[in-house]
């Protein structure tokens, strides 16, 4: 390998060497020794798949409210689950967050999360948007809708998510990867409307269409529209929404679609109290105090989304880009039906 | 073979720099077939310099150089390496460690047949006395072996001419000397024309058939061993080549020059006229011991030779001189010896400045 | 740590025939960092006592065949692209000399620092369809100009090959370095054309070392997620995340992660076989050999071509993280971000710290102990690099978690103590991740420098009365500072640039600027990814840098 010539001299070295080791033997200890004891009786324990920045601004405020301590991680969700599955009934998880039914619907029916019974939430919360055994409950809305170049698209051509298969749309569509959960349960629900044969049409169709190879994210294929590439994409309403805040002037819109049928695909961000939570009385009113009107609005507003909430109102910049028919089959779908959806996407060959 | 009155190797007044210093200055040498030459000189005086130039590895300034009667070399030309027909000795060997002995020194065969291949690289390894480590890695054998396989792998092609750059340097002086022997004779059982450089006049002597003595990029003097020993055409050769000292003289009668060892007389090729004063050199062979001389001298040093020892002696008039005698005349530092001159040719130079 | 004797053990087996030996401490040791590697590797196997058929064949009627081909593109593109780059560049600073070699000498390793995933992220960001360097073309030349779709397997075979090379250049550069110009000349004074003496003895003399190189650019190509998901290239990789994402099924997500491991098996074997004939490829060479001189036009395109690929894997790159990072700095800079940075550091520190003391202890072991156990043992302590992270890190989380509830339950009905987990959610098991992770890389470095020790020092120090630890330490750890320092270096930037162990085993709190990074990108905010990806990228540059110095000339 490398031939390195350092010029310490030998005792000067050693003594760095050797102080260097004690140190970190010392620190070694001290970390291994504190940490497991960090959590307190009082503590909330969060596991999260939505991401630092967006739940620290609540988690500050519900600590400057209530006193409650709360720590928490992020990862991924796949993870994440697999950790709760792994920690069994010594988990110190008490909440998990996460994005998408889909994963919401995972985690319950794999039994790592209890189902909670609370007026409250009950009444926060819409049906369709919680499970209905109280496994999870959603806690902000977002639609994934059709966004179209206002240079190049009247809205007048657009429809529904079916139609984008039209032969009008030939090299005119662009779509985010299948691999991501939010394609997984916009295809499951489609499933869910339609069943596999029609959907696994649609969604060849879709692919007929595409004008370049599916992104990693939706902000490039907002992006690649701005330049171009293709006039249609289906996103999260959110990301639009950061786009359009960067930017007012972008020359995007959004288009709600299935406005006579079944209505805009929606999906939540949620949360589960944990099967094994030691501190469920704790998470049960942390998860009311999210559903709450006060939290709602920075729930919601920190990026971009709709507050679940019907009492609460979504941040103007979201209410600017119009009301309309979302589709109210219980997300629950998303997740069961997860699975045959990944299969249609390959078998149709949607990357 | 090509005619033989076309030299093998021909340089014509070439001139070669580095970083705009010359270091090669207006060299010319003629190598006839089946000649092994060679170019004697300290380090940093040209000659690897001038090998790898003939080889084709650096570029010409000015002059130009014919293998076999073509131009292979001149200003702004040159032919590549591998067409010169020329094989290589380097002074680390450089021999591939990643192929066996064998393959090594089939290296240069590739292209003529496989039967052609086995016959010339086991005759290569024969004539060198590897047949036996054919199968072995560079790294299994000796530093002499390493050498000869080197030496076998340069001329199982058949080079037009061979070039070798110190090719002893890297073995023990009884190694070297043997090697040095067995090179020439399987040189000379070949018929390879070579021409390799050296620093050591010993291996040149022991080698060549003609010598260059080389300094600051010129070739002194171009001869046999002999003639560069006992009829060198400078100081600087005489001083090079073999050991002795300058003494004053003056040329007293033709062929006769009186020095401080008294009247000198024998073979002298000087035309000056009588009365010139002149630089003698006095080998140290010339000198012999002598109890009875009324000529003494005083031992300054004295090294050890086995069967001689030579000594450096101050003259009465204050000159120096070496003196080798047969050892068991064993004397100290500060002793008084007589001694006799025993001149046969008196190698002169004009008194400097 | 005392050395127990042997003697008591063979004394009881001497009867036998064969002399059985117990090991010694040193064994001891090794084996328990191997039993730590064979850990995730166990349960990525044991997976295979549930096989998911319906998922197996559902890839297999679908997209497995262009999985394989996809990711059998990729390796052989990104091999021979590193190798490419790498042996090129490698040559060219390592056997001549031109304009500018000194620097780049370095400078090409610079791009060491720089994640996959963050070569990917900006070079789409640059490149693709969208990106700044597309869009001035079609200002200057209408809309119908187009480079090559960057989001193709070309694209991430060129990202990846710019990343990866200097893995290859490291190892090359030394072997060139060694060969000097003698090599070339022989061969063309035995007829070949510099052409053929390149490919018939240059490059034959270096291949081991080349093939070591090539060996790790292979695993991590193999393994890497980041990149290839950025470019939504599927890879083998990539559905191995979805067997466990998609479908929820971590045997199925094992059991191609097994496949994957069997693979790279071979390719260790493979490059363990390659290294064997280092030792007599090194044989008489000088160690500082002459450069060739290159002149005219040659030595311009050397200097051409080594700034191009340091300014397109490394400055663009670079100057398009700090453009994106003094859009956004005002915002993003806070005191929270500081602590990712420390977090990073202290991580990379420590991991570096401790992997590097057991690389040494293992690596003295090997020394000590040339018998077929412990080289095979030490073989398999350094198998974790080849894993892809994130299925090391369930192989890691799943057996320690388990270990953590029998403590508990133990606990409970011996004593009666309700005990918290001992081992989850520490630093502990984090370095011990690590540690498996890279144990190859701060291994490899030391055993290097350990075989430059000879034989006669140990024998030398034992006359005088050194033995064991004491002569490790004051003999062996001065005579090796080279060696550990270059162990320190690359395994410090590894675990600084390391995502998925850092995710799932970090305890509450210890976010880095990796985890920073996933959160952005993930999210598609790249420009604000920019800022903790530079900082990233300057970190590990220093030890390079101090690393480099000193090492040409």
């Amino acid at each position: 390998m490398l031939i390195t010539v350092i010029n310490i001299n030998f005792k000067k070295e050693r003594l760095f060497m050797s102080k260097l080791l004690d140190k970190f033997m010392l620190a070694l200890l001290v970390f291994s020794m504190l940490l497991p004891a960090v959590a307190f009786a009082d503590e909330l324990v969060i596991y999260s798949a939505r991401k630092e920045h967006l739940i620290q601004p609540l988690i500050d405020a519900y600590s400057a409210e209530t006193g409650t301590e709360i720590s928490f991680i992020t990862d991924k969700a796949g993870p994440l689950l697999q950790r709760l599955k792994a920690e069994g009934k010594n988990t110190h998880a008490d909440l998990l967050i996460t994005v998408d039914a889909g994963n919401l619907w995972h985690a319950a029916s794999e039994g790592m999360l209890q189902p909670v019974s609370s007026a409250i939430l009950e009444r926060n919360i819409p049906i369709h948007l919680r499970d209905p055994a109280g496994h999870w409950f959603g806690l902000s809305e977002r639609a994934r809708t059709i966004v179209y170049s206002t240079e190049r698209v009247k809205p007048a051509e657009l429809s529904s998510y079916e139609a984008l298969g039209d032969k009008s749309w030939r090299h005119r569509l662009l779509l985010r990867t299948s691999k991501k959960v939010y394609n997984q349960s916009l295809i499951a629900m489609l499933i869910a409307e339609h069943g596999q044969a029609q959907t696994e049409q649609v969604v060849r169709s879709w692919v007929g269409n595409l004008a370049t190879s599916p992104f990693s994210n939706d902000t490039k294929l907002m992006e690649a529209i701005l330049a171009g590439q293709g006039d249609v994409g289906i996103v999260n309403t959110y990301y639009f929404g950061r786009l359009q805040k960067k930017n007012p002037e972008l020359k995007l819109a959004l288009f709600w679609p299935n406005q006579q049928t079944g209505g805009v695909h929606i999906n939540v961000s949620g949360a589960g109290v944990t099967r094994h939570a030691k501190n469920r009385s704790g998470a049960i009113r942390f998860l009311e105090w999210l559903s709450s009107e006060k939290a709602q609005n920075l729930f919601a507003d920190a990026n971009m989304e709709y507050p679940v909430n019907p009492q609460v109102k979504a941040h103007p910049a979201v209410a600017a880009w119009g009301s309309f028919k979302p589709s109210t089959q219980n997300l629950a779908d998303a997740g069961r039906l997860q699975s045959d959806a990944i299969m249609l996407m390959d078998r149709a060959g949607y990357r | 073979m090509p005619d033989k009155k076309i030299p093998i190797l021909e340089l014509n007044a070439i001139s070669q720099a580095y970083d705009s210093q010359l270091v090669v200055k207006d060299l010319s040498l003629i190598l006839e077939a089946g000649e092994i030459g060679c170019l004697l000189g300290a380090s940093g005086c040209g000659k690897t310099t001038v090998l790898r130039t003939i080889a084709g590895f650096e570029p010409l300034l000015e002059g130009e150089i014919r293998i076999a009667g073509e131009v292979v070399s001149c200003y702004n030309e040159l032919l590549p390496p591998a067409k010169r027909r020329i094989g290589m000795v380097f002074q680390d060997y450089a021999l591939f460690p990643h192929l066996t002995i064998f393959d090594n020194v089939a290296f240069g065969l590739r292209g003529t047949g496989r039967v052609e291949l086995l016959r010339r690289t086991n005759e290569a390894l024969e004539l060198v006395g590897l047949y036996a480590e054919h199968k072995k890695y560079p790294h299994e054998i000796s530093g002499g072996q390493q050498q000869r396989v080197a030496l076998a792998r340069a001329i199982a092609p058949r080079p037009a001419l061979l070039l070798m750059d110190e090719p002893f340097s890297n073995l023990d002086v009884s190694l070297r000397e043997r090697l040095s022997m067995e090179v020439r004779d399987i040189l000379k059982e070949n018929g390879t024309t070579a021409l390799f450089v050296t620093h050591n006049q010993h291996e040149a002597f022991a080698v060549a058939d003609r010598i260059g003595v080389m300094a600051g990029g010129e070739i002194l003097q171009w001869d046999s061993a002999h003639d560069l020993y006992h009829r060198p055409v400078s100081t600087k050769v005489a001083r090079f080549v073999g050991e002795g000292e300058m003494i004053a003289g003056l040329i007293s009668s033709a062929g006769e020059i009186t020095t401080g060892l008294g009247c000198l007389r024998g073979h002298l090729n000087d035309s000056r006229p009588i009365g010139s004063a002149v630089q003698l050199l006095v080998r140290p062979e010339d000198i012999v011991h002598d109890d009875e001389s009324p000529l003494k001298a005083e031992v300054l040093r004295r090294s050890f030779r086995g069967a001689n020892i030579l000594y450096h002696l101050l003259l009465q008039n204050g000159e120096r001189v070496q003196a080798l005698v047969p050892s068991h005349c064993d004397h100290q530092p500060g002793e008084q010896i007589g001694i006799q001159p025993d001149v046969r040719h008196l190698v002169t130079f004009p008194v400097p400045g | 740590m005392p050395i127990p004797r042997s003697h008591n053990a063979g004394a009881l087996m001497r009867g036998s025939g064969r002399r059985f030996r117990w090991p010694s401490g040193w064994q001891w040791l090794v084996m328990l960092v191997a039993l730590l590697v064979l850990m995730p590797l166990s349960v990525l196997f044991i997976a295979w006592l549930e096989p998911a058929w319906d998922i197996w064949r559902h890839l297999q009627q679908t997209v497995l065949s262009r999985l394989l081909f996809n990711t059998f593109k990729l390796v052989v593109g990104v091999s021979l692209g590193a190798l490419l780059l790498g042996v090129g560049l490698a040559w060219l600073t390592g056997a001549c000399d031109f304009p500018g070699r000194r620097h780049f000498s370095w400078t090409l390793l610079l791009p060491l620092a720089m994640p996959t995933y963050v070569l990917a992220f900006v070079f789409l960001g640059l490149f693709d369809f969208s990106g700044p360097v597309q869009t001035q073309l079609r200002i200057w030349f209408g809309p119908g100009i187009r480079l090559p779709e960057m989001r193709s397997a070309g694209g991430v075979i060129l990202v990846m090959s710019l990343a990866l090379y200097p893995y290859i250049y490291l190892l090359a550069r030394n072997a060139f370095r060694t060969q000097g110009k003698r090599a070339l000349e022989a061969a063309q004074s035995l007829g070949c054309s510099p052409v053929v003496g390149f490919f018939r003895v240059v490059l034959p003399m270096a291949r081991p070392w080349i093939a070591g190189g090539t060996a790790l650019v292979l695993m991590e190509a193999l393994a890497d997620f980041g990149a290839v998901s950025i470019f939504n290239y599927d890879t083998f990789t990539t559905a191995i995340y979805k067997a466990w994402f998609g479908f929820f099924s971590l045997p199925a997500a094992a059991q191609l992660s097994s496949l994957l491991v069997v693979l790279v098996f071979g390719l260790i074997l493979i490059e363990q076989q390659l290294r064997k004939r280092m030792r007599f490829a090194q044989s008489r060479l000088a160690p500082q050999a002459e450069r060739i001189q290159l002149y005219g036009w040659h030595k311009w395109a050397a200097t051409a071509a080594c700034s191009l690929v340091l300014g397109v894997a490394f400055l663009l790159p670079t100057l398009q993280l700090l453009r994106w990072t003094l859009g956004i700095f005002h915002q993003e800079f806070t005191r929270r971000y500081l602590d990712l940075l420390g977090h990073s550091l202290l991580l990379g520190l420590s991991a570096a710290l401790l992997i590097v003391t057991l690389a040494l202890l293992v690596a003295y072991c090997g020394r000590r102990h040339q018998d077929r156990l412990t080289g095979s043992l030490i073989r398999i302590s350094t198998l974790g690099y080849a894993l892809p992270g994130t299925v090391l890190a369930v192989g890691i989380f799943i057996p320690l978690a388990g270990l953590d509830n029998l403590l508990i339950d133990l606990a409970r009905s011996l004593f009666g103590i309700e005990m918290k987990p001992l081992l989850q959610g520490t630093l502990f098991v984090m370095l011990l991740a690590y540690l498996i992770r890279f144990m190859a890389a701060g291994f490899k470095s030391i055993d290097s420098a350990m075989h430059r020790v000879t034989t006669n020092i140990d024998e030398a120090s034992r006359l005088m009365g050194l033995r064991g630890l004491r002569l490790l330490w004051r003999i062996h750890l001065p005579m090796l500072r080279g060696g550990i320092f270059t162990a320190l270096t690359l395994v410090f930037v590894d675990v600084m640039k390391e995502m998925p162990i850092t995710l799932m085993t970090r305890p509450f709190g210890w976010d880095t600027l990796a985890v920073k990074i996933y959160e952005l990108t993930s999210e598609g905010e790249w420009e604000r990814a920019a800022m903790p990806s530079l900082t990233l990228l300057l970190s590990g540059l220093l030890p390079i840098v101090l690393l480099m110095r000193g090492t040409d000339d």
